[in-house]
């Protein structure tokens, strides 16, 4: 034997790494609960050392950006309904292993047809009918966008995630091309009907954005119930987990491939709805506002369970919400303020591995040289 | 002899399942070491262990006489020691050459010198006489090819200790017959070589001794010379065993499958079935015989619609009670025939990729082939919980519930939930191909015994299998494919091993024969001279 030993030929590893069977509740609660204390601790050391402030004032400001008011909440509320919609529409596509990044698109398309509704039928349709063509619309629109990326993938295996891609590129051209031959050389339409609110939500409940809430709570329940105990939400995961596998069961892949896109266009689609007549009244090319994208962590983070994309919406924006409040109150750069906030994600995000992997510490020193 | 590795009280767990339990073990240089046993026994975890893929939790490796620490595969690589798994871990993509490289840090600082590697792995191919080029692609490799290339690959970084993970499992017996004299020539230069196996002629063929293992625990060591099949697999089981397939005499047979003329098409433009007609009868086992690749999986898809015949094919199903009102399959759906009560368990080389959903329990599972029964929108799960249930029970699959998935199940365990469904289903014609791939002896006679309660109940049972041996013990008929053709339909009572061999080689020796004469058709004329053997 010649061999080249490595040198510490006797020792075990520092730390090795394996993989949890499973975890208690009460440990699950506790590894939480810890990346949370060590995501405040790290954070006030960062803003003590970089900007001089006290951080628990700090963080009761951040607290306070969605928590100080009842609107502040609605505000909050409705920025993680439209976060929320698109997530919930990205997961079946995303279960069946289709990545949908065209949400941003897909979104936009919805959010144009609502406006052109709101825009050339306003004056001509009664208000029911109106808001039942303006959804029709959104949907269908949404549903467009994605059923080209699908059908062709599902007729000629081309790449989803390059196509789908591509398809926002087409939707902001075409909004944008929309709004200079209505507006001239404005890059927004401004606020439709501002007057007559014609095609605007209605106040619920004295807020105006009950409705957009309601909306989304509904699909969120419903996806889950859909992906969970449906026929086609079966169809989806077998589909997801092996397409061999589910031609062997007699599935028709192209046919699970199309309709599950349809449907997760058509509810992106009506986001964009949500959005313009729920809440912008107007639309520019910025109008999905990079949700689309950011929904695609949601959906990820969630493992596509729409419940957890509630909580992981939630969690962004009001980390969002935070940044922006501390940044104006205490005249912080935008870009410390999104430090403190993604320390924040960081640790709670990062409290997954643990959630998976235990460490083992090396705990056999003294047995060192014992070669019998 | 010198010992090479020994093992010391190892022990591994994952979570609750105890892989390898106070395990203690030499290897030897200049020999081959058998480690036998059955689907999770902890073969592998063990050699996982010495290749540096995981850490014991206690235990002591010995390698050359000195205590050393594998942590990981560079460690083993350091200490000599080669790993040749049972999937190939190769980029499809480089050449020989390339692969063999890998990770490897260079000679000389910043440059590769490929001629030089490439004249080392010429030389190691020369040595043992493999048959690949260095600059060959690995995607025009063959699997045998692929193989030899990762041993190759272990041999280039000089290891002196290779193991050998399931190696034969994917080869033919020519193949098999090759890489066993490689393994001699390896013994002979003083190299130790651990084959990891449950295929006991293997064992007794190409080793010198014998290590068993069972359930995680270390049973014992023999001189192969002392074993036999018998000894060996009752060590193995831990219990007297029988090693007799039975096989009733067939009863009330009644025509159920009626296969006449099928021509099925490649996606490469070449035919894959040429003219192919046989019938199979309610109550009895017929055996579907070929080298891998003569058409077998494409008969079995053909006849369970999943791919589509040519024009002209013939496929005709009698149903039970209706035999008056027989059914055309050709051009139905796999829905529609699978409804009809025709239906196909094919265990693929990976064993989860066709049939199975891996991240799905046993129950979902279950409802793979039925969930869309009813008009309701939403699945019914109590029904296919049951079933599994059921199925878990009868064919005691080792699982912690029918919700774990079964991706964590070993692979005997997958094999009884795939073959275990399509049996629940009560089917009227069950085909099966491949069903003991890979499994160990328990579970090979268990399916056997299923299959067996099958054809007793009035099945017709299509059996596509890979070991000869077993074929002639078990069908009652014997259809061999040989290059998509039907060469003979013999009756398993009376076929010999040569005879059927004979048939599977047909073609290539006629056409061999014949090869300056162009277009030779000796389709139809071989099918009915398969027809008339069978009469």
């Amino acid at each position: 034997m010649n061999k080249a030993v490595p040198k510490n030929e006797n020792r075990e590893p520092l730390v090795r790494i394996a993989r949890r069977d499973s975890v208690s509740p009460g440990k699950k609660i506790g590894i939480r609960a810890a990346s949370i204390v060590l995501a405040l601790i790290l954070d006030a050391l960062f803003i003590v050392v970089v900007t001089g402030l006290n951080p628990l004032a700090v963080y009761a400001e951040i607290f306070k950006a969605t928590f100080g008011t009842g609107l502040r909440f609605m505000w909050m509320l409705r920025d993680m309904a439209a976060l929320l919609c698109i997530g919930v529409a990205l997961a079946p596509a995303f279960k069946m292993r289709f990545w949908n990044i065209g949400a941003e698109g897909q979104v936009l398309m919805g959010g144009f047809a609502t406006a052109m509704c709101m825009m050339f039928l306003g004056q001509k349709l009664p208000t029911p009918v109106l808001f039942l063509v303006m959804v029709i619309a959104s949907l269908a629109a949404g549903a467009l966008w994605s059923f080209f990326p699908a059908f062709f993938k599902a007729n000629w295996n081309t790449n989803e995630t390059l196509f789908t891609l591509m398809m926002n590129y087409v939707a902001i051209q075409i909004v944008a091309y929309a709004t200079n031959i209505l507006r001239g050389q404005a890059s927004s339409l401004g606020t439709i009907n501002m007057g007559s609110k014609i095609g605007w939500f209605p106040k619920l409940f004295g807020y105006d954005f009950t409705l957009n809430i309601l909306i989304v709570a509904v699909l969120t329940a419903a996806m889950y119930v859909y992906l969970k105990y449906t026929k086609h939400g079966y169809e989806i995961a077998v589909v997801g987990e092996s397409e061999k596998t589910a031609r062997y069961a007699g599935i028709d892949v192209k046919k699970v491939t199309i309709r599950t896109l349809l449907l997760s266009g058509a509810i992106c689609g009506l986001c964009g709805f949500i959005i313009v007549a729920g809440n912008k009244h107007t639309i520019s090319t910025n109008t999905a506002g990079g949700d689309g994208f950011t929904a695609i962590i949601v959906a990820w983070l969630a493992k596509f369970n729409t419940f957890y994309m509630a909580l992981i919406s939630f969690l962004l924006i009001f980390l969002e919400k935070g940044a922006g409040q501390i940044a104006s109150t205490y005249g912080l750069n935008e870009y410390i303020s999104d430090i403190i906030s993604g320390i924040i994600l960081f640790c709670i995000l990062g409290s997954e591995f643990f959630l998976n992997y235990r460490m083992i510490w090396r705990h056999r020193e003294e047995k060192g040289g014992a070669a019998e | 002899m010198e010992d090479a590795i020994r093992l010391v009280g190892i022990t591994k767990t994952f979570g609750q399942v105890r892989a390898n339990r106070d395990i203690s073990l030499t290897i030897r240089r200049g020999e081959i070491l058998s480690l036998l046993g059955e689907n999770g026994s902890g073969k592998t975890t063990l050699m996982n262990i010495l290749s540096g893929i995981y850490f014991p939790d206690s235990g002591q490796v010995f390698v050359g006489g000195r205590e050393v620490t594998i942590a990981s595969p560079k460690d083993a690589f350091d200490l000599g020691i080669g790993m040749i798994h049972q999937h190939f871990k190769l980029v499809d993509v480089f050449t020989a050459a390339e692969n063999i490289i890998l990770g490897l840090p260079g000679e000389r600082r910043g440059r590769l010198d490929m001629k030089a590697v490439e004249d080392k792995v010429r030389k190691i191919c020369d040595r043992y006489g493999f048959d690949i080029e260095p600059d060959q692609k690995v995607y025009e490799m063959t699997v045998s090819q692929k193989q030899t290339l990762e041993i190759v690959k272990v041999l280039y970084r000089g290891a002196d200790i290779l193991i050998l993970d399931e190696p034969t499992a994917v080869l033919t017996p020519q193949e098999t017959e090759k890489l066993f004299a490689v393994m001699r020539e390896m013994k002979k230069d003083g190299h130790a070589v651990v084959i990891i196996t449950h295929k006991l002629h293997e064992v007794l063929s190409v080793s010198d001794r014998v290590s068993i293992l069972r359930k995680g625990e270390y049973i014992g060591t023999v001189d192969t010379k002392d074993a036999t099949e018998l000894s060996l697999t009752e060590m193995m089981v831990g219990k007297k065993v029988t090693l007799d397939i039975e096989r009733p005499a067939p009863e009330n047979l009644v025509k159920r499958i009626e296969v006449k003329d099928l021509n099925v098409m490649g996606p490469e433009g070449v035919p894959v079935l040429k003219n192919v007609s046989f019938e199979a009868f309610g109550g009895e086992i017929l055996g579907i015989a070929g080298i891998s690749g003569c058409g077998q999986k494409e008969l079995l898809e053909a006849v369970a619609g999943l791919t589509v015949p040519m024009a002209g094919s013939s496929i005709t199903f009698f149903p039970p009670e209706k035999e008056d009102r027989p059914e055309q399959l050709v051009g139905r759906s796999p829905r529609e025939i699978k409804e009809m009560g025709v239906h196909l368990s094919f265990v693929p080389e990976d064993r989860l990729g066709m049939g199975l959903v891996a991240s799905m329990g046993m129950a979902d599972n279950m409802m793979l082939k039925s969930y869309e029964k009813g008009s309701s929108f939403f699945v019914e799960k109590k029904n296919p919980r049951e079933v599994a249930e059921k199925v878990k029970e009868e064919l005691a699959v080792v699982t912690p519930s029918v919700s774990y998935p079964v991706r964590r199940l070993s692979g005997g365990n997958v094999q009884k939930v795939l073959v275990g469904r399509e049996i629940a289903a009560a089917p009227a014609v069950l085909m099966t191909a491949y069903a003991v791939r890979g499994l160990d002896i328990g579970t090979s006679y268990q399916i056997y015994h299923l299959l067996n309660e099958q054809k007793k109940k009035g099945v017709a049972v299509i059996y596509v299998g890979e070991d000869l041996d077993v074929l002639i013990d078990l069908c009652d008929r014997i259809l061999v494919l040989c290059a998509g053709q039907v060469t003979g339909i013999v009756d398993g009572r009376q076929a010999t091993k040569e005879g059927i061999g004979l048939l599977m080689t047909k073609i290539a020796r006629e056409d061999d024969g014949h090869r300056h004469l162009g277009h030779t058709e000796p389709g139809s004329e071989n099918s009915t001279e398969g027809g008339a053997a069978h009469e």
